[in-house]
């Protein structure tokens, strides 16, 4: 794990403010509050579903804050949660679509995790692993071909996508047409319950790079300064006509994969504990406090005031009506198309 | 073989006659200079022109940014146009034969078709994409196929299949008008054996709405493609012997123009429905369901398919893929027993 502080205790801090060091960290503090919000709204029998990104909150926190908002775009995975608030969407959001309210995005259409954000550039994806990839590199070329520089697509996805046909033609396509994109791996290790070493022959997702002719970094993903270094250089390079970057960031999914998933059948106690020791959000709250960029009663308010905004996002989303059955029909198409046409 | 000329559904009496191949290309022209967002991706249509020949020159005239050579890679020739597509855009993508179209199958039916349904309206995906479709040109089992009831399941996805230079023009014009993803299917059969009159300057055709292309009392055809001018051919030959065919060419498959299917068997109270494509599950089938559901009372007869036979695909061989084409012997035959009924 790379170090975020000297031996004298000074932060390297990629150029980041105090401010904006702030911002990651409560970013951090909300996915974690937020993250954990699914799982007890599902064990109280509120939610059907949910899916954790525990263990994802620094690299997410890095990537966000190297994303410009407004001209950047956004083709996140479902395990995105941090990186969606980073870049503007609300626990509000968040919480409509756990409780599939018609104030959600897709009025209650969506699974969870599953965002759309049109005003922040954030893109509708399935749950089809890789799916969205190609989609990114649509949106890269779109860039390219109408000459917007100084525009970048931020496309993310676990380890386990990179064994997909699909994802190897969306990386193929953007090297050779050199476009504005970076893919993002969130490398947890797991695929649900398929190890990395089930998934590739290669130590690193990285190494795959080389196959397309492109840049890679690989970056502590449990460290959310060098995390924002990484992506930051990456998406500069897209931003001016570098082209594609593969970043991998190395982190791991302390959770299960959702509600429905029992991770006690396939890794042991043992070693998320081991990875628990190594848990982002105290290290880098220590790393603030460290060098003074937080102090502990400032911690502590930020604390609470993360737990109010997702206690009030919660009850707020809750007393929100269900979608109108009568919506079932609705957007289809545009317009009135059924699969029969009658006219006059 | 003659096609219905385009007259009566045109005000402009300005024509020209053309193929259908120099239909799509012509219009596919227009559209990339009419519309900066228009742009053209797929296997070989930019150095090459399109196996077709159908994008010759394009390249030169638009450059690479507009008529783009991707990787062979069917389903990123899909996905990126989706992603376009949703940066608003209006993509066309081709498949260069529809029988390579299943590796898309993922980007089509799971992300096209419900991009707008599942972002309830956030995100759209106005896109096309082309390709070439049908036998009867020794294309053997995987240059061959017919693709359409593999996809018209599919809400979210529109699905045309013109046989005319008119009516492709039209269609066309309409698909990449059209804010949601269309499927176009051209039957390769068709590219140079089919001639007609297209009226000049831009229009569109609705989609949804079928064409009767020869008006008769004593049986309704209902087919599209490579055996809608078969059927006309047969209908013809009929004449002499006293049989009046209603030929009604279907033009759109995905909406399907229920009110002109009715109206016309209504009329002659007899249904023939005539593809190429597999029998079992396939249009015919949803067509006799509604007809039988809206009409049954009003028919003298049951309905009849006469269709492709339900194998994996056409043989290389010339007989076998004469076998497995149907000949316009056998749709003289089957109108005419029809209409004995």
């Amino acid at each position: 794990m790379a170090k975020t502080t000297t031996a004298h205790g000074r932060l390297e801090r990629a150029g980041l403010s105090d401010e904006q060091l702030v911002a990651m960290f409560r970013n951090m503090l909300l996915q974690r509050q937020l993250d954990n919000r699914g799982f007890q709204l599902n064990r109280q029998g509120k939610i059907p579903f949910a899916l954790g990104s525990e263990g994802h909150e620094a690299i997410q926190a890095g990537a966000a804050a190297a994303f410009a908002r407004g001209r950047d775009v956004l083709v996140p995975y479902y395990r995105d949660l941090g990186l969606a608030l980073g870049v503007g969407m609300t626990p509000f959001e968040i919480l409509s679509s756990l409780f599939a309210r018609r104030t959600d995005r897709s009025a209650g259409r969506q699974f969870p995790n599953h965002y759309t954000n049109h005003d922040l550039g954030v893109i509708s994806i399935s749950s089809i692993i890789a799916g969205h990839c190609t989609h990114a590199v649509g949106v890269a070329a779109a860039f390219a071909y109408r000459g917007e520089s100084g525009r970048a697509v931020l496309c993310t996805s676990g380890e386990g996508t990179t064994s997909e046909g699909e994802w190897h033609e969306a990386v193929n396509y953007a090297a050779v047409q050199q476009l504005p994109i970076v893919f993002l791996i969130e490398n947890n290790e797991w695929a649900i319950s398929t190890h990395q070493s089930m998934q590739m022959h290669v130590a690193n997702v990285a190494d795959k790079a080389a196959g397309y002719g492109i840049p890679s970094a690989i970056c502590d993903g449990f460290d959310p300064i060098e995390s924002y270094r990484a992506m930051h250089a990456a998406l500069d390079r897209a931003r001016t006509g570098g082209g594609p970057t593969l970043v991998e960031a190395k982190c791991y999914r302390y959770l299960s994969h959702s509600t429905d998933d029992d991770d006690r059948t396939y890794r042991t106690r043992e070693e998320i504990e081991e990875q628990r020791k190594l848990d982002p959000v105290p290290r880098f709250e220590a790393v603030l406090l460290d060098a003074g960029v937080l102090d502990a009663e400032h911690a502590k308010a930020m604390r609470q005031d993360v737990l109010r905004e997702t206690n009030e996002a919660t009850d707020a989303a809750e007393a929100q009506p269900y979608p109108d059955p009568a919506s079932l029909y609705s957007n289809v198409v545009a317009g009135d198309h059924h699969p029969w046409q009658e006219h006059t | 073989m003659a096609t219905s000329a385009a007259a009566g559904r045109q005000t402009a009496t300005d024509t020209s006659v053309m193929t259908n191949v120099e239909a799509v290309r012509s219009t596919l022209h227009a559209a990339l200079v009419r519309d900066d967002r228009v742009l053209i991706l797929g296997e070989d249509v930019g150095a090459r022109g399109n196996v077709f020949l159908i994008t010759k020159g394009f390249l030169e005239e638009f450059g690479p940014r507009r008529i783009i050579d991707t990787p062979l890679a069917e389903a990123s020739i899909v996905g990126v146009a989706i992603g376009m597509a949703m940066e608003g855009l209006r993509p066309i993508a081709e498949i260069q034969f529809a029988d390579f179209i299943y590796p898309a199958f993922n980007q089509i039916v799971g992300e096209a078709a419900k991009t707008r349904y599942r972002s309830n309206g956030d995100y759209t995906c106005p896109m096309v994409i082309r390709t070439p479709y049908g036998g009867g040109v020794r294309g053997a089992l995987s240059h061959s196929v017919s693709i359409e009831a593999l996809f018209y399941h599919v809400p979210g996805l529109t699905i045309l299949a013109p046989s005319t230079p008119a009516d492709i023009k039209g269609l066309l014009n309409a698909a990449i008008e059209s804010p949601d993803p269309v499927l176009f299917l051209e039957h390769k059969k068709t590219y140079r054996s089919i001639k007609g009159e297209v009226p000049d300057g831009y229009y569109t055709i609705p989609i949804g709405r079928a064409d009767v292309k020869h008006v008769g009392t004593d049986v309704s055809v209902v087919s599209y493609g490579y055996n809608l001018h078969q059927a006309l051919d047969a209908a013809g030959r009929l004449e002499g012997e006293g049989i009046s065919v209603e030929v009604i060419d279907l033009r759109s498959i995905r909406p399907m123009d229920k009110t002109t299917i009715l109206e016309s068997v209504r009329k002659t109270r007899k249904l023939l429905i005539i593809h190429e494509d597999n029998k079992f599950g396939g249009i015919g089938a949803e067509i006799a369901a509604m007809v039988a559901e809206e009409a049954f009372f009003e028919l003298d007869a049951p309905i009849r398919r006469l269709c492709g036979p339900d194998v994996p695909a056409m043989g290389y061989a010339l007989p076998l893929e004469e076998a497995f084409m149907i000949s316009t012997d056998a749709m003289v035959d089957a109108m005419r027993s029809l209409a004995a009924f």
